[in-house]
């Protein structure tokens, strides 16, 4: 081996060996950072690859890496930003890493969240520890969640203050999604019958009794699971019935198997991922970073249009049901929203449109906003109640 | 097989590629990974499968995917309707004798993978549209890309011959696996620039002139950055190239009602056509003509 001529000895080139392999792994924390998912299989490749030359040639080596470690669009959008601050030391315009804590007291939406995190329970199956212990297994702990139900259920999530009955009204929305859950799958079992009859696999399966058809085969039926996409207005004529609804999704997001979550106010976030996330403080962190401007004004139809246009194509299929939870106050342009709702419309099976202010009296859809978008909504409901929310279980079996 | 060598023999397949799309074919040599293209519809994902087959002189075997494509429609099958009439002309034989005879490679129908690992000389496996297959179907593809072998139950494991040049195609229908993708080189394949896009529709289209060539280039820059549902891709360029061609026009700006008559060979819905009025196509071609 040899460097600008002079040899070098075998301490040396380990040592500079041990250099480069010092400065790769440091590279590939910073990308674990950046919620790349990289392997050892890719650091033990990006390590051959340097050792074939092509350390020497920066613009070879980033793109050579960013096939290697990039696996999605967002990675290989940041990656060269990424790559040029690490081993260039050039200045990234945007900053990549994912920032420490973001305070989260802002949003009483998020506090809430917040207050049940920080007490340990990141999974969303707390139950009230009263009486629940038989919840599991049989019909007998459903009855009595339903009768907690009916005690608070009546009661609008405005006037519900007292935390302890936060808390259950929490647990119940938890409860309501499993609910709504475990139901579809046993519709969906039972209508699955009168399978018919797979003659290729039918005469396959027989060629032992030479060909007489004494074992038949039914073919599988494909089953398509029910998806639910939520889109949440968290704006400021929103914020009593957030925390609600923020604690609904993240129920549905754990029942469903398959469930998105979106927040919008004056724009879009994406919230699955930040709702799933395991670690309760980080997904508080994720999701308060994302909900930045919650409280303020609305504009449904820009967010639907973001919703149309950037997602829509990957989350919506036949079998998914839209659930739009806003009070339908448009402080942006009526005709966007008109629009959007028109597209949305041609894509999903349904979209259920649940309004808070429904329950409120004398409440009629006369806002720009709500009656620009009705026409497109399957089924307009409120939900201000926990029963409200529980009365749309058999419009989502439907589906 | 050098960068420069890789990047001539496309251009002779007259895959006309960026350095980057270059550099991960020679990666893909080199760590033996397949190949995951993500982009829009009608970028050219597929093209690429076809533009690295000519790189290694070789064929490409594809495999479309499609909700609820199973192991038999991708891996193998056996020929029932054969093997029923060999069972029948043999009635009174020993069974074994039949079983041996029914369930040997005679009677094997092979499906892309299979053939794909079978072949001599190490042929181009496209897996188009992955994202459209079931998670089952990825999954199952999972471990056939890391044993590259087979196992059929009445004939025993089948090693490959030769490990074929992957190459995965999505469209971002479905987000696609962690451990698929991990498995890969990724590459995002972009709409192409003025520049690259006016060399494809020179190396693509007959009898278009450079001037021509470069205005549909800028003009497809342009109509992309408009607010449409569906932005025409590179497959819709050249129909439009052709097209114009065959209509003899030489200078968009000159036949601007021929160029606003011909969009429907890039606007695919009703919303866009109705958008693309003919001040916009006006407005455009003073733009970039």
């Amino acid at each position: 081996m040899s460097c600008c001529g002079a040899q070098m000895t075998a301490e040396e080139a380990d040592a500079v060996a041990g250099l480069v392999t010092a400065k790769l792994s440091a590279f590939l924390k910073t990308l674990r950072d950046n919620s790349f998912a990289v392997g050892l299989g890719e650091g033990r490749d990006a390590a051959a690859l340097m050792a074939t030359g092509y350390a020497q040639k920066p613009d070879l080596l980033r793109s050579a890496f960013k096939h290697l470690f990039c696996a999605r669009k967002t990675d290989w959008e940041k990656f060269d930003g990424l790559f040029d601050a690490f081993w260039l030391g050039r200045r990234v315009r945007n900053r990549s890493t994912v920032a420490g804590s973001t305070d989260p007291g802002k949003n009483p939406a998020l506090k809430s969240l917040k207050d049940k995190t920080s007490k340990g329970d990141g999974a969303t199956d707390q139950v009230p520890s009263d009486g629940s212990d038989d919840r599991e297994g049989d019909g007998e702990g459903r009855m009595e969640g339903a009768s907690r139900i009916e005690s608070i259920s009546s009661t609008d999530f405005r006037k519900l203050s007292d935390p302890a009955e936060l808390e259950l009204a929490h647990a119940i929305a938890a409860d309501l999604a499993r609910a709504m859950r475990s139901r579809l799958t046993r519709r969906e079992r039972a209508r699955s019958r009168g399978y018919r009859l797979d003659l290729r696999r039918t005469i396959h399966g027989n060629i032992c009794h030479g060909g007489v058809p004494l074992r038949l085969v039914h073919r599988r039926r494909l089953e398509k699971p029910l998806r639910l996409v939520m889109l949440l207005d968290v704006s400021g004529s929103m914020s009593m019935y957030t925390g609600m609804f923020l604690r609904f999704m993240h129920g549905a997001l754990d029942e469903f198997r398959e469930a998105e979550a979106f927040l919008f106010h004056t724009r879009l976030a994406h919230v699955s991922d930040a709702m799933k996330d395991r670690d309760p403080a980080r997904a508080l962190d994720r999701l308060s970073m994302m909900a930045q401007g919650a409280g303020g004004g609305t504009r449904i139809g820009e967010c639907l249009s973001d919703f149309n246009r950037y997602h829509a194509a990957r989350i919506i299929h036949s079998r998914t049901c839209v659930m739009i939870v806003s009070d339908g106050y448009e402080t942006g342009n009526a005709d966007q929203l008109e629009r959007e709702m028109a597209a949305l419309r041609r894509r999903c099976r349904r979209i259920a449109w649940l309004n808070p202010m429904m329950g409120w009296d004398g409440y009629a859809p006369v806002s720009s906003g709500i009656k620009v978008a009705l026409p497109y909504v399957d089924l307009h409901a409120p939900a201000h109640t926990l029963q409200s929310l529980a009365a749309l279980e058999p419009y989502l079996a439907r589906l | 097989m050098s960068r420069t060598e890789i990047g001539e023999r496309l251009t002779n397949a007259g895959y006309i590629a960026d350095r980057e799309l270059v550099t991960a074919i020679s990666l893909m040599q080199m760590l033996r990974r397949p190949l995951l293209l993500e982009g829009e519809a009608g970028v050219g994902k597929t093209a690429v499968a076809y533009g690295l087959a000519s790189v290694h002189a070789t064929e490409v075997i594809r495999l479309q995917c499609y909700e609820g494509l199973d192991q038999s429609a991708a891996l193998y099958e056996w020929n029932y309707q054969r093997q029923l009439l060999a069972i029948q002309s043999h009635q009174g034989a020993d069974a074994g004798v039949i079983e041996d005879q029914v369930f040997s490679e005679k009677y094997l129908l092979e499906r892309p993978l299979l053939a794909a690992i079978r072949r001599q000389k190490p042929p181009v496996l496209l897996i188009d549209e992955i994202d459209r297959a079931d998670e089952e179907f990825e999954a199952f593809l999972l471990e056939i890309l890391s044993d590259f072998q087979v196992s059929i139950p009445e004939l025993g494991t089948i090693a490959a011959t030769s490990i074929p040049h992957v190459v995965l195609t999505s469209n971002g229908t479905r987000e696609l696996s962690d451990a698929l993708r991990r498995r890969c080189l990724y590459h995002y394949v972009d709409y192409p620039d003025v520049e690259r896009e006016t060399r494809i529709i020179l190396a693509r289209v007959e009898g278009a002139g450079t001037d021509l060539a470069l205005q549909i280039a800028r003009m497809m820059e342009a109509i992309r950055k408009e607010d449409l549902r569906k932005l025409p891709g590179v497959a819709e360029t050249l129909d439009w190239a052709a097209v114009l061609v065959g209509l003899d026009i030489s200078d968009l700006k000159a036949d601007p009602e021929a160029v606003y008559e011909t969009l429907s060979c890039l606007l695919k819905t009703r919303e866009d056509k109705a958008r693309f009025r003919r001040e916009v196509t006006e407005r455009l071609l003073g733009r970039v003509a």
